[in-house]
């Protein structure tokens, strides 16, 4: 691939996302595993810390527990901290690549979509994290859910270019 | 075994949020990527079924790493069940358990209502708006925002970018209405 390929292919896979893989480093499958374990790990949280119960999500927002604004809170600190570490410090990755970081811009999609997003996640009380966390939970109705979150993505892809943004 | 047991209750939240947050530098640290989930779902797409879509014609294996990550969160999800279950019933607040009963949801144990959430119910106009509908906005929402709880209110926001804190905010408000307006009706269909 040459370099203008890689580049609008790196400009489309961006769009409309958040968690985009910045490094241009290729690697063998089996290095992905690093991956699976955070993932496992981030998933038992989300079991033992209650965060993909349908029940905490109501009471967060009828505003009967602290719980989950404490989960949400401390991590968003916690993250805030850490990049700002890594920028301070410049710390690389166990590759020695240099971590990037890019801005977003606004667009009203983060309006429309968001509040969109919102109902969804109190109605199923699930965002897409604890979608999969709970269907290893043995939920196993939640694939079903899961499958229309796939279709509305889909479907989002499908009229992009006509909504408004 | 007293550490097994601890394990075994609820995790309280100043545990488990420095946890969550620790997975934006670690991800980071570990392989340049940013710490998001909903991206999954639109990998998905374009491994499955790109329909020549050019939102979905980009290389996704550069990115299956979220697909390895999201499939560990399933594992988790197994393991969590499996190993280190809380033995006892969840507790939840008064007001809510009151309400609930009040749509006849009485049967509060595990993560969520089998009343609700089953396999019989999916084929209810309930089950129908919870599951399906629900999911779907999920998808369609999460994609239109372009971010997730955790690409935006985690990733983002620990970037301090604005687009996530608006997004965060919209996410809220949508819940808001959700929960407190449009769910009381569709629990009494």
């Amino acid at each position: 691939m040459n370099i203008k390929d890689q580049n609008t292919d790196f400009e489309t896979r961006s769009l409309d996302t958040v968690c985009i893989n910045e490094s241009q480093l290729e690697h063998k499958w089996y290095h992905n595993l690093k991956y699976l374990v955070i993932g496992i790990l981030f998933g038992i949280v989300f079991i033992k810390a209650e965060i993909i119960s349908w029940y905490r999500i109501q009471e967060m927002f009828r505003f009967q527990s602290f719980h989950m604004y404490g989960v949400i809170g401390s991590a968003v600190v916690v993250g805030i901290i850490s990049v700002f570490l890594i920028k301070k410090f410049n710390i690389k990755t166990i590759y020695g690549e240099k971590i990037e970081f890019h801005d977003k811009t606004f667009n009203k999609g983060q309006i429309y979509g968001g509040l969109i997003f919102g109902l969804g996640w109190a109605v199923t009380g699930a965002c897409p994290g604890p979608l999969f966390a709970q269907i290893g939970t043995g939920a196993t109705v939640m694939i079903v859910t899961l499958f229309f979150a796939i279709v509305g993505t889909w479907v989002y892809g499908y009229f992009r270019d006509k909504l408004p943004h | 075994m007293e550490i097994l047991e601890l394990i075994r209750e609820p995790w309280p939240w100043y545990i488990a949020g420095p946890l969550v947050g620790l997975t934006v530098p670690a991800l980071l640290i570990i392989g340049n990527k940013s710490f998001g989930i909903s991206a999954s779902l639109r990998h998905t797409c374009a491994m499955c079924l790109p329909a020549n879509i050019k939102f979905f014609k980009y290389d996704w294996k550069k990115e299956i790493w979220n697909m390895f990550f999201v499939f560990g969160i399933l594992l988790g999800g197994v393991i969590a069940y499996s190993f280190l279950s809380n033995p006892n019933p969840i507790i939840i607040d008064g007001n809510l358990k009151a309400e609930l009963a009040g749509y006849g949801i009485t049967e509060i144990y595990g993560m969520l209502p089998e009343q609700l959430f089953s396999w019989e119910s999916l084929f209810t106009l309930k089950g129908f708006f919870m599951m399906v509908v629900g999911g779907f906005f999920i998808g369609f929402g999460s994609r239109y925002a372009g971010g997730c709880t955790s690409g935006h209110a985690i990733s983002g926001l620990s970037n301090l970018q604005m687009p996530s804190l608006i997004a965060t905010c919209c996410f809220f408000i949508g819940g808001l209405i959700m929960a407190n307006i449009i769910l009381p009706f569709i629990l009494s269909l």
